[in-house]
């Protein structure tokens, strides 16, 4: 065979010809002794949890615009809560960064808010606030250890220790009614609750104990009664939609809820269709929309494989139809994510990825 | 423009998108680096047992002769790469951090450097196994970082088959741009280098894969592939690791090679690209490993090159000849930066596996805060070969190794994907790398135990 010729030769002048400049900064640096891989993105845990913080943003102004000053208080008590043992914890573990300013305590402070009734006392906020933080996530070692979701914790507690003010719904105004409370705020705490609010039953409620369904449009506008962040589903979804973008969170969790309950309504509804729902009613009623984007996606407690996630989601969906049809409650979403959160380490079990190279 | 060659962009499931800063020198043609006064030439510059070495303080040498000589099979030859005198058989610095004998020559400075026994080998006439031992006595080892001795690799154990012979041009590292510029400017030694290597293998057929951000390469190739060689050039994905040799062949061949075998398993052997170059050139002129194309990139570096170096001129000589360091150099790596390691002295020498040199400053290394796991999942869906890297992060942390073993961390390839993913900042490959250290040491003194 014939060899091209090549660009290289292999004899060259000797002379070193480096070049003279005296400044020439061939000096020793301080070297920094790591072991690779030397390229890092910049986002991290710190940016991830802003992020979340932003999206929810829009979704506790949509709250402030249909519950007003209420929905202001409620979050601040329900935030400053949730603060509370954070800085209680840092103070006495001397932890290297400070847990506040990652921004988990208010994801979860504001995330307990928006699932609370608008009329709630503010000493129940914040007691929630307190709990789901003190409870939910530091009782099981701080952020990472946690089996459940905190704001969920704190929601389910106050649930079971105030079953009466958490189903008590004050119905949603617009900017008109901004500086109207929406009941007994400042009740003492353990105090009888003196004022009778005005109150409205949740479309799930209406539609369980009354059949009477709520509009679809009012649903997406969430100009309906429930909790403060129950109401605006369209603004949640959009929230969703753009952490999903920013591969914030995973949009298997959120798409495999909604679609399962989907169908399960949709089926539901082709069975039943004179005292069933459209299959929409259901997505876009109750505290769904919030659950599926916001806190079945809380990566902690949630599998950590894509097919566990579609697993986990798809358990969700069924569970929160389950309530919902047969169950004594009008809603199921809490109760749906805390028990999938459990179920999370048997998941991720069973859902471990093929390693490459074996059957 | 081989338009067709982007409608079969072939590549494998998960990895990262690192960025791939090749800008700065892909379009620099190779330069050949003036020969420095003293050249440090490590005796174990390879995997596997050092070098013998069969020259005295005082001898002298010449550029391309024989001066240490592989012990036992897992070795390798070293030549000397500067006609000198050698001064001294030393331990000196060396990348590993450790000290390692080596052989330092004087250069001698009326030496015009030609080649010692420049020669055309004529090796259509040779047998498969005296090509084999050619390539051993040219001291050939993989140029694309591992050091792994060529003719180990291309010798085909008994009962197997090597019907693939795969060109490794991935080149996935960000920012070095030494097979580009090789796959550019010696392509017809890397045509040569296939036509050896697969008499070598009697192998079918051949295949270069080549990430797509490497277009002009993959053009050039593919207009001067020789009409009779069955070779064909397998456009990649631009994705990290898309170079390590379990990526390569799923993407090529859509073949995973089975967990804990080795490619030819699947009929396939993998070489690098440059390797191939020089093994091509070795059987033009008779030159074995003395010089190598190594990337000095980064933005700590006034003047960045593709240079054609010595092997064994030492660090601080190649930033002398690329102008210096700038202000606030704080790492410098030999390899990429995602497997590279970090240099602490500058009279360490540039060595067979030297595929570049990173100068990183303050600006790119960043003091990271390590968060605790949050489970985001984002180095499960980067691991490239499937493993859960979170979970075994946290058993690594509590140092449970048997656990770990369940969790296959011995398939582990340290690519470090999960490590760059990890928005914690947990250095997880690095805690892998010491597992499978301990766990390696553990089954070993277990296996001494029974016999
Ligand atoms: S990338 Fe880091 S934080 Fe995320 S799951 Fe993996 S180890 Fe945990
Ligand atoms: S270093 Fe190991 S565990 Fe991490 S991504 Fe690479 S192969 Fe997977």
């Amino acid at each position: 065979m014939v060899f091209a010729p090549q660009p290289m030769v292999n004899s060259y002048s000797p002379t070193l010809n480096f070049s003279e400049n005296e400044n020439m900064n061939t000096q020793q640096p301080k070297l920094l002794l790591t072991t690779s891989p030397f390229l890092k993105p910049r986002q991290d845990t710190r940016f991830i949890m802003w992020q979340v913080n932003l999206a929810l943003l829009p979704v506790a102004l949509a709250a402030i615009y249909y519950f007003g000053v209420s929905a202001i208080l409620i979050i601040v008590a329900c935030v400053a809560g949730a603060l509370l043992p954070e800085w209680l914890h840092s103070r006495f573990q001397s932890a290297a960064i400070s847990p506040l300013k990652d921004g988990t305590a208010l994801i979860t402070g504001l995330l307990l808010a928006l699932t609370l009734p608008p009329s709630i006392p503010l000493w129940m906020a914040f007691l929630g606030g307190v709990s789901a933080i003190g409870i939910g996530k530091l009782l099981f070692g701080g952020i990472g250890y946690n089996a459940f979701n905190p704001a969920l914790v704190g929601r389910a507690i106050l649930q079971a220790a105030f079953p009466q003010a958490m189903t008590t719904w004050a119905p949603h105004t617009d900017l008109n009614g901004f500086s109207v409370l929406r009941g007994d705020l400042f009740a003492l705490p353990f105090a009888q609750r003196s004022v009778d609010a005005v109150t409205e039953a949740t479309p799930l409620a209406k539609m369980k104990f009354d059949a009477m369904i709520t509009a679809l449009p009012d649903l997406l506008r969430g100009s309906t009664a429930g909790s403060l962040g129950e109401t605006s589903a369209l603004i949640i979804l959009l929230a969703g939609v753009y952490l999903a973008s920013r591969r914030i969170l995973s949009w298997r969790i959120p798409v495999s809820i909604l679609a399962t309950v989907f169908v399960l309504a949709g089926v539901t509804y082709w069975l039943a269709p004179d005292t069933q729902p459209q299959p929409l009613f259901h997505l876009f009623s109750g505290g769904l929309m919030l659950g599926a984007v916001f806190m079945a996606t809380d990566p902690v407690t949630s599998p950590i494989t894509q097919r566990g996630c579609v697993i986990f989601g798809i358990g969700i969906g069924v569970i929160v139809m389950v309530i919902r049809l047969f169950g004594g409650l009008p809603e199921g979403v809490m109760y749906s994510i805390l028990i999938m959160n459990a179920m999370t380490p048997l998941i991720d079990r069973v859902a471990q990825p093929r390693i490459y190279g074996t059957e | 423009m081989f338009s067709f060659l982007e409608k079969h962009i072939k590549t494998f499931r998960h990895g990262i998108h690192p960025g791939d800063y090749k800008e700065t020198t892909k379009d620099l043609k190779i330069e050949r680096m003036p020969f420095a006064d003293e050249i440090i030439l490590p005796l174990s510059q390879h995997l596997g047992g050092p070098s013998k070495p069969i020259v005295k303080p005082g001898e002298k040498v010449f550029r391309g002769q024989l001066i240490a000589e592989a012990t036992g099979f897992v070795s390798s030859n070293l030549h000397a790469s500067v006609t000198g005198t050698v001064r001294a058989i030393e331990p000196r610095s060396h990348a590993s951090g450790r000290m390692v004998e080596s052989i330092i020559i004087d250069k001698d400075p009326f030496s015009p450097q030609t080649l010692f026994n420049e020669r055309t080998i004529e090796w259509e006439h040779l047998s498969p196994n005296e090509l084999l031992d050619m390539i051993k006595w040219g001291g050939f080892v993989g140029l694309g970082g591992a050091a792994f001795p060529t003719h180990v690799k291309l010798s085909v154990p008994d009962g197997k088959r090597a019907r693939f012979f795969m060109v490794n041009a991935a080149e996935c590292e960000p920012f070095l741009t030494s097979d580009h510029r090789i796959m550019l400017e010696r392509y017809h030694a890397i045509f040569a280098g296939i036509r050896i290597c697969m008499k070598i293998l009697d192998a079918e057929k051949a295949y270069i894969g080549t990430e797509i951000n490497k277009m002009e390469a993959l053009e050039l190739l593919q207009s001067a592939i020789p009409a009779d060689l069955p070779c064909e050039i397998v456009p990649l994905e631009t994705k990290y690791p898309q170079g390590a040799e379990k990526m390569l062949t799923e993407a090529v061949l859509h073949k995973e090679i089975p967990s804990g075998q080795l490619p030819i398993d699947i009929h396939v052997i993998v070489n690098n690209v440059g390797t191939v170059a020089a093994i091509g050139e070795f059987f033009q002129h008779g030159q074995p490993v003395i010089e190598r194309v190594v990337t000095v990139t980064g933005p700590g570096i006034r003047r960045p090159a593709n240079l054609m170096v010595p092997i064994g001129t030492k660090l601080s000589d190649v930033i002398e000849y690329c102008g210096g360091l700038h202000e606030h150099v704080r790492q410098i790596l030999y390899g990429g930066p995602m497997m590279g390691s970090a240099q602490m002295v500058l009279d360490v020498p540039v060595m067979k596996g030297t595929s570049g040199v990173l100068f990183l400053t303050d600006h790119e290394v960043v003091p990271r805060q390590e968060y605790p796991c949050i489970r985001c999942m984002r180095c499960v869906d980067a691991c490239p070969v499937y493993l859960n890297p979170s979970t075994l992060g946290m058993l690594a942390k509590g140092r449970f190794y048997d656990e770990m073993m369940n969790y296959h961390i011995m398939d582990c390839m340290e690519c470090g994907s999960c490590s760059y993913v990890c928005p914690s900042n947990i250095p997880l490959v690095q805690r892998f790398r010491v597992t499978k250290v301990l766990i390696r040491e553990k089954l070993a003194r277990e296996a001494k135990k029974k016999s």
